[in-house]
């Protein structure tokens, strides 16, 4: 079974630990890498990269570590792949300035 | 706790016993090679500046030199000078001298050309070694020990396994009353509130978020976006999406310890416990920093795989990636990807972390070592005037 780590309990991300394709099913495990549920994704994910775990809007916060690591730049389903393609950085951003 | 370590003479303690040979300008660059090419425990601390600096950057150059001449890994220096650049070779081997009286002055422009120079070189470090081979280890507390604390090429496994072994390593070293420390300045961006959470007293967090502010001001300034370079495009690769998600990987270094100082780039860490020294990001320029702050050991977690290794101090380098550690093996002192893939614990990394560390401090030799990793660079904070 595939696996995606959630590390916080408020985070709405989880990192995939191993490849995933559209469509498959991943076990989903906390910190100490104990089984809190499953999630079906809805794109092709790379291990170490992050899936919304939570519908999230436009606009909102992502957590990773219990942390703020950015804003959702789309609508994202849970399910599908978070990168630098729908999350932001809101720090440096000198390109807004 | 006791180590078996080298007593210097100004009362701190090496975990290695090694020649710096210390050009004081790019232009004794060559002759330093050559030098510590032909003599087995010697590094040449080459660099591209000496010259055309001016008022803090020369300052910081001549103070980092300062730091490597004086670093507790060597037992004997040679100063290299050509004559006519701004960081003054005598002053510099006066510097060195009057803590390491084992340091000897060589200057191109009132001795000879680079071939003359190079024997005459050769010559001065040869009689250093027999001298070093005399010396021996003696037993050390253990609170005479600092280790740097830095990550580099970071991926997804850097904050989920490495970084966290390396937080449980730190803990082990301050409860034993030694020293570690740490920087990376632009990477703790996003990981402020952690950071509040660890420090000490209310002035070291001011320190460190006027420092994260004043680089953050550098992208603003620039109308750029920092996700150009921070995180890295190898970074993004291996799943990092933005620099707050990077920095909270790297903050994970120092555990649950208390930030008990914060010293500027260059300054020496003074107090037992976990201490931030304003470095760059980059690694080469972060190394510098933590050794000029008295790390006698760096331990470098990356995902990415990177081989650097540095001049002054053993590098050894931790990866949690199980794909990396295969394709650069070599490049490994310690595979913790058994965290992610297999049953080993954080708890676990972190005590085969501490285990290998101390041998590392009475001579074991780390692979960046053994693979001739020796890097060194100095790191500028103002343009070329000149």
């Amino acid at each position: 079974m595939k696996r995606a780590m959630i590390l916080s309990d408020i985070d709405n991300v989880a990192t995939l630990l191993d490849d995933i394709k559209k469509g498959e099913m991943a076990v989903l495990l906390n910190a100490e890498k104990e089984e809190t549920g499953q999630i079906t994704v809805l794109d092709d994910i790379r291990r170490g990269h992050k899936t919304a775990i939570r519908d999230i809007a436009s606009g909102e916060r992502i957590l990773k570590y219990g942390q703020v690591i950015g804003g959702a730049s789309k609508n994202i389903r849970v399910g599908e792949l978070v990168h630098t393609h729908n999350l932001e950085s809101l720090r440096g951003r000198g390109d807004k300035a | 706790m006791k180590l078996k370590m080298y007593a210097r003479p100004n009362g701190t303690y090496g975990v290695r016993n090694r020649i710096a040979v210390i050009p004081t300008v790019a232009c004794a660059n060559h002759v330093a090679e050559q030098i510590a090419a032909a003599v087995e425990n010697a590094d040449a601390y080459c660099h591209p500046y000496g010259c055309d600096q001016l008022g803090r950057d020369l300052d910081l150059s001549f103070n980092c030199l300062k730091a490597m001449g004086t670093h507790p890994n060597n037992g004997a220096v040679l100063v290299l000078g050509l004559g006519c650049e701004e960081i003054l070779p005598h002053d510099l081997y006066d510097a060195i001298k009057a803590e390491q009286p084992m340091t000897e002055l060589l200057v191109m422009q009132e001795y000879g050309g680079s071939t003359a120079s190079i024997e005459r070189g050769i010559e001065i470090c040869r009689a250093f070694e027999k001298e070093l081979a005399k010396q021996e280890r003696v037993d050390a507390d253990l609170s005479n020990l600092t280790v740097g604390l830095e990550c580099g090429g970071s991926d997804f496994s850097s904050g989920i396994a490495s970084n966290p072994s390396l937080g449980e390593f730190t803990a082990k070293l301050c409860a034993a009353g030694g020293k570690a420390v740490f920087g990376e300045t632009t990477e703790l961006m996003g990981a402020e509130e952690i950071l509040r959470g660890h420090a000490a007293t209310p002035e070291v967090f001011d320190f460190i978020d006027q420092r994260i502010k004043a680089v953050e001001q550098v992208a603003l300034d620039m109308h750029v976006d920092l996700r150009g370079t921070q995180p890295s495009p190898g970074n993004i690769e291996g799943g990092l999406s933005t620099i707050e998600e990077k920095s909270l990987g790297g903050v994970m270094k120092i555990g649950q310890e208390k930030i008990v100082d914060a010293i500027p780039f260059g300054a020496k860490a003074t107090k037992p416990g976990v201490t931030y020294v304003d470095t760059p990001g980059n690694d080469l320029a972060c190394s510098l920093g933590i050794a000029c702050a008295g790390a006698q050991i760096i331990i470098f977690t990356t995902g990415r795989g990177t081989p650097m290794g540095f001049a002054s101090s053993p590098v050894y380098k931790v990866t949690a990636n199980a794909f990396i550690a295969g394709i650069m093996a070599e490049n490994f002192d310690l595979d913790l990807s058994e965290i992610i893939e297999g049953d080993m614990t954080i708890r676990q990394g972190g005590e085969k972390l501490w285990k290998d560390i101390l041998a590392v401090a009475e001579g074991k030799e780390t692979v960046a070592e053994r693979l001739g990793h020796r890097e060194f660079s100095l790191y500028r904070v103002s343009p070329i005037l000149t």
